[in-house]
């Protein structure tokens, strides 16, 4: 009972260690200029965390085949007596291996939240609110208007909540539904969230950021292809958080200002 | 929503009330509701988010909150007799409120106190529509795409403003009324309501965005008074 109980845990290691080192299921593909590092941390960990795994595994296996019995007379060992500097060498391995792959991820971490956006970054706001996302872009004067949260009345598509008759700055905002940015341009997100938690996560992008509501989000890319890609909500936030998504189009440059005319036109 | 404008621009009474036009039972008050100035602008709606719905529009559709017509005419006003009738008891047909390409049809609907409301998902997706009243209770009800009919009444007379909650664009209203004299406008603006037994009445109308306005209006007989409303528009 025992050996078979050996042989099926190695079968079920490898089994599920086999789609991984295939690369079976790919992620798409990255478009950014930061995605690079996201994609080498997630091969090191799994590759650390994969050799640790099938380790302990065949281990474990050997272990049970070799020292299982029948016998129920013999002193069993009380744990870790015997045993001792193999688990301290455990510990320190894998918690070697933790804090090394914390500290190789940091610059992935830190290029994208903690150094600042380049001064030619366009700003575009992001708000998420149940169950849509929305976006404003600041228009030729290069300010966004003030919000007004009293104000927001999505029937008549005051998404934001701008004053244009009392405010100068909000009159060449342009508020849309899609997300559109020229290719090879540094963007500047800031965003926030107008009633419960969401999510914006565009996969492509290797772009996942949390909304708390109440705090003001900033972060910055450069998208490196042309397409369209899905932004989806991945923080549950209500019976509607399924149908909740938007559109992100990366044009050229050309295509974007006419998108950009077109949007403003509508306003 | 309760504010009081002084304006009448025509209000034709007397002249030739010997009009013995309509109803086989009593008068009828017709009229006319516009709007001088200068509206804000209907901005479409991007609805790309939803493509099931995206696609049935070549052009996007335009917001609904302040709709005009031909010759300064204002759609969606309820006219309805305020005050001088009695309360009528519901009629037994429904009124049907339809979710269609991601819009409610009719934009404004109006229906009686306790009279059968009946609505219906008729797109490819869900919808989850959520009524906001004050007075009556407040309830929201998923929908998901070929299931039956929702059926539900109002006990209270209101105005109440509808919306899905899962496609933000989407707004209506529900006009809950005591009596059966009610209209609402259609392009041109125009209304018509009959078989008013002589009194005098109330003639009250409503829109979302400009507020309501009343008149006193008196009938004798048979015959047809006019009633016209003139609302100021905003630009904002």
């Amino acid at each position: 009972m025992a050996k078979l109980l050996a042989v099926t845990i190695i079968v079920i290691a490898i089994l599920s260690a086999i789609p991984v080192v295939m690369n079976t299921w790919k992620a798409p593909a990255d478009i950014s200029t930061h995605g690079h590092l996201i994609d080498n941390q997630m091969s090191d960990t799994m590759v650390e965390a994969g050799v640790s795994f099938l380790a302990a595994q065949i281990l474990l296996a050997i272990f049970i085949w070799q020292f299982s019995s029948p016998r129920t007379d013999g002193k069993v060992k009380t744990f870790p007596g015997g045993a001792k500097g193999l688990v301290i060498a455990a510990i320190v391995l894998v918690g070697v291996e933790v804090l090394a792959l914390g500290a190789f991820g940091s610059k992935a971490w830190a290029q994208v939240y903690f150094t600042p956006p380049g001064v030619d970054a366009m700003p575009i706001q992001v708000q998420a609110g149940q169950f849509a996302f929305y976006f404003r872009y600041p228009g030729p004067d290069g300010k966004f208007g003030p919000l007004h949260p009293e104000m927001i009345n999505e029937g008549n598509q005051n998404l934001f909540g701008l004053d244009p008759e009392h405010d100068v700055d909000s009159r060449d905002d342009i508020v849309t539904a899609e997300m559109a940015i020229p290719v090879n341009k540094e963007i500047h997100l800031l965003m926030h969230a107008k009633d419960v938690s969401h999510s914006f996560y565009v996969p492509a992008l290797r772009i996942h950021q949390d909304f708390v509501p109440g705090l003001d989000l900033s972060l910055h890319f450069t998208a490196t292809q042309i397409g369209k890609y899905e932004i989806v909500c991945s923080q549950l936030c209500g019976l509607g958080h399924y149908n909740m998504r938007a559109y992100l189009e990366v044009m050229s440059p050309q295509d974007f200002d006419d998108w950009q005319k077109k949007q403003a036109a509508a306003q | 929503m309760q504010m009081k404008h002084a304006v009448i621009a025509g209000l034709v009474m007397l002249g030739a009330s010997a009009l013995a036009v309509a109803g086989p039972s009593g008068g009828t008050v017709t009229g006319k509701v516009t709007y001088e100035g200068t509206p804000a602008k209907m901005k479409p709606i991007d609805m790309s988010k939803e493509p099931s719905c995206a696609k049935m529009y070549a052009t996007p559709q335009l917001v609904e909150t302040v709709v005009t017509g031909a010759g300064n005419s204002l759609e969606n006003v309820v006219v309805y007799v305020s005050a001088g009738a009695p309360d009528e008891a519901a009629p037994s047909t429904a009124a049907t409120f339809t979710q269609k390409g991601c819009r409610y049809i009719p934009h404004l609907l109006a229906f009686q106190v306790n009279q059968e409301l009946k609505i219906i998902n008729d797109d490819q997706t869900s919808h989850n529509i959520h009524p906001l009243p004050k007075l009556n209770r407040e309830w929201n009800k998923s929908q998901p795409p070929g299931t039956p009919p929702i059926s539900e009444k109002y006990d209270k007379a209101e105005f109440i403003p509808v919306k899905c909650n899962v496609h933000p664009w989407m707004h209506g209203t529900f006009a809950v009324l005591k009596n059966s004299h009610f209209a609402v406008t259609a392009d041109g603006g125009s209304f018509s309501l009959a078989n008013l037994p002589p009194g005098k009445y109330t003639i009250t109308a409503w829109h979302e965005s400009y507020g309501d306005q009343s008149q006193d209006v008196t009938i004798s007989g048979t015959e047809s008074k006019t009633v016209n409303f003139v609302f100021k528009a905003k630009p904002y």
